[in-house]
């Protein structure tokens, strides 16, 4: 049918012109030349020497990756049982749908609004560490709370858990729900439907929202930054940073990097999970 | 599920306390923008005033505030109008098997999942390349249509999964041509939904930020326009700003909410108690409105 080329023309016009070609820029200029002044174009291989052989390339990955790891585990636990409380506790369709708005509306509002609104919840005089002072439970404001590895992992989890709710408990309502009456017909205790029954159908879900959380925080710079106050690093910012000292050669490569990365920890979740049923 | 009475309350009050740590720190900076004037950042109120939305609007408070916000509710505009129109017809041609389809569907998810940071970087050094100027109105437009698209060819997914085509073929049967099968069939029918995908297309480039960061041009959007401040600024301003912006979301958001309730009252002729959650047997309860 011609009507199909004409109708996804558009998008694929848009999608070419400001992905895939800046995806092709951004991997040629990765082999150009520069020094202070400018960029040469060439063909070497020296800004990939300097990232892949720079200690500092590799201690930055693993910070990411550590805070990768961290905002995935607890993103997965929280959004888990939200979604079940949503798709097996909430009884009502029209309940269902009004509190999964409620969990929506927040990621349709500025993130760096979001995360500047922990400030005065977490700051030395915020009202965390009043409450604890006035509790008796500290002698001293905790510094931990906010510019710390602490604040960027909660505003992780405060931005991205939707990313994990959203797919899980989309592939939770699917679960037909004869399966867990024939697991309580046979005796299964809630833990044993929630672990044999419920896990294992929702892992599409699970997996889907793994590959937004994981390479949301695998790319991110801004909630580092914001929330670090400076004090810890991650690829993005990196990146970031190479960009505004105007090394854009090096900045590509690093970003090239990057994106092999992020694409081997997608293929490797699509490996483990079969997500091709949800689609 | 039998979770029992300890069970359910412990999950339910799971959920809560999810909510309130969604909801509790914007609440905490609405309250702390109407510090009086002599207020800080932090708790306790120094009396109560409109001081700081009123700083706002002075010049030399914040950058250039007025400017920003209009830029960026008139890119969220075209955003919006765009991701409709190019979601809905990409919706409409997956419907059937086309040569690319799966490369298409492909480059989509890619869009959504490349860092967006990397998107940014690309297109500013295309431009850059091709010796244009980046400008919000080009370079950063093309940049959110990376962030918007995928998430409303989603929506249409999702939606035309769910579709009973059913009601397309006895139009059909009435001799209904292609286009008026569209209009008077398909879209009263999905109508709320579009409305959702509008709803996305205009919140999610109107809060975009690292997408547009290097290919705005020299004229900032808004959510640059905060990030700079917050490097900056340490009075309440921040918050006030905060409150104005979050107050501008939320009012698009109910406005969808409030539009795609009606449409759906339009659309059926029985009341019943359908839901966008509905599934089969639910849609097929509703009625579209054949004219002709």
């Amino acid at each position: 049918m011609k009507a199909s080329y004409l109708q996804a023309a558009p998008l694929a016009l848009i999608l070419g012109a400001f992905l895939l070609l800046p995806m092709v820029a951004l991997i040629v200029v990765s082999f150009f030349d520069y020094d202070s002044v400018q960029i040469i174009p060439g063909f070497v291989l020296t800004n990939y020497q300097d990232v892949l052989g720079s200690s500092v390339t590799w201690r930055t990955y693993l910070n990411t990756l550590r805070f990768t790891a961290i905002v995935w585990a607890v993103t997965l636990l929280v959004g888990f049982w939200v979604s079940f409380y949503l798709a097996f506790v909430v009884r009502s369709r029209v309940t269902q749908l009004v509190l999964f708005l409620v969990c929506t509306i927040p990621f349709l509002t500025s993130n760096i609004i979001r995360m500047i609104s922990w400030v005065p919840f977490l700051g030395r005089e915020g009202l965390l560490n009043t409450a604890l002072l006035r509790l008796g439970l500290i002698r001293s404001p905790l510094e931990f709370l906010l510019f710390s590895d602490f604040a960027v992992v909660l505003a992780y989890v405060h931005l991205y858990t939707l990313f994990m709710v959203t797919p899980i408990f989309n592939t939770m309502m699917r679960i037909d729900r004869r399966f867990i009456e024939a697991a309580i017909d046979g005796g299964a205790r809630p833990w044993q439907v929630i672990a044999y029954v419920v896990v294992p159908l929702s892992k599409p879900g699970i997996a889907i929202g793994s590959i937004f959380v994981v390479t949301l925080v695998m790319g991110d710079f801004i909630t580092v930054r914001l929330m670090s106050g400076g004090q810890s690093a991650s690829v993005g910012l990196m990146i970031a940073n190479q960009i505004s000292l105007l090394q854009y050669p090096a900045a590509c490569a690093n970003a090239v990097v990057l994106l092999a990365v992020v694409l081997l920890m997608i293929a490797t979740i699509l490996r483990i999970v079969d997500i091709r049923k949800e689609l | 599920m039998t979770l029992g009475t300890l069970g359910r309350a412990a999950i339910t009050a799971f959920f809560c306390l999810f909510v309130l740590f969604l909801y509790g720190p914007t609440l905490t900076i609405v309250v702390l923008s109407f510090q009086g004037p002599d207020g800080g950042l932090t708790f306790p109120m120094n009396g109560v005033s409109l001081h700081w939305f009123a700083r706002l609007f002075e010049p030399q408070a914040v950058g250039d505030f007025g400017g920003a916000l209009r830029r960026s509710l008139l890119l969220a505009m075209i955003v919006m109008v765009v991701t409709v129109v190019i979601s809905l017809a990409a919706g409409l041609a997956f419907r059937r098997r086309f040569i690319g389809a799966g490369a298409l569907f492909t480059l989509t998810i890619a869009s959504l999942i490349i860092p967006s940071i990397l998107v940014s970087l690309g297109i500013g050094l295309l431009f850059n390349l091709t010796g244009l100027d980046p400008a919000w109105y080009s370079s950063a437009l093309g940049a959110q249509l990376t962030w918007t698209l995928p998430f409303g060819l989603l929506i249409m997914f999702a939606v035309f999964n769910r579709f009973d085509r059913a009601w397309e073929e006895a139009a059909m049967d009435l001799g209904a041509s292609p286009w008026q099968r569209f209009r008077h069939v398909v879209l009263p029918i999905i109508a709320p939904s579009v409305v959702g995908v509008a709803l996305f297309g205009f919140t999610l480039s109107y809060d975009e930020f690292a997408r547009t960061l290097l290919t705005a041009g020299s004229d900032n959007t808004l959510p640059l326009e905060i990030f700079g401040m917050t490097t900056n600024v340490t009075t309440p301003v921040l918050y006030a700003l905060g409150t104005v912006t979050t107050g501008l979301s939320f009012l698009a958001i109910g406005a969808a909410l409030m539009t795609m309730a009606t449409l759906r009252r339009a659309a059926t002729v029985r009341p019943s108690g359908s839901t966008p959650l509905a599934d089969q047997t639910d849609s097929q309860a509703q009625i579209p409105p054949v004219r002709q």
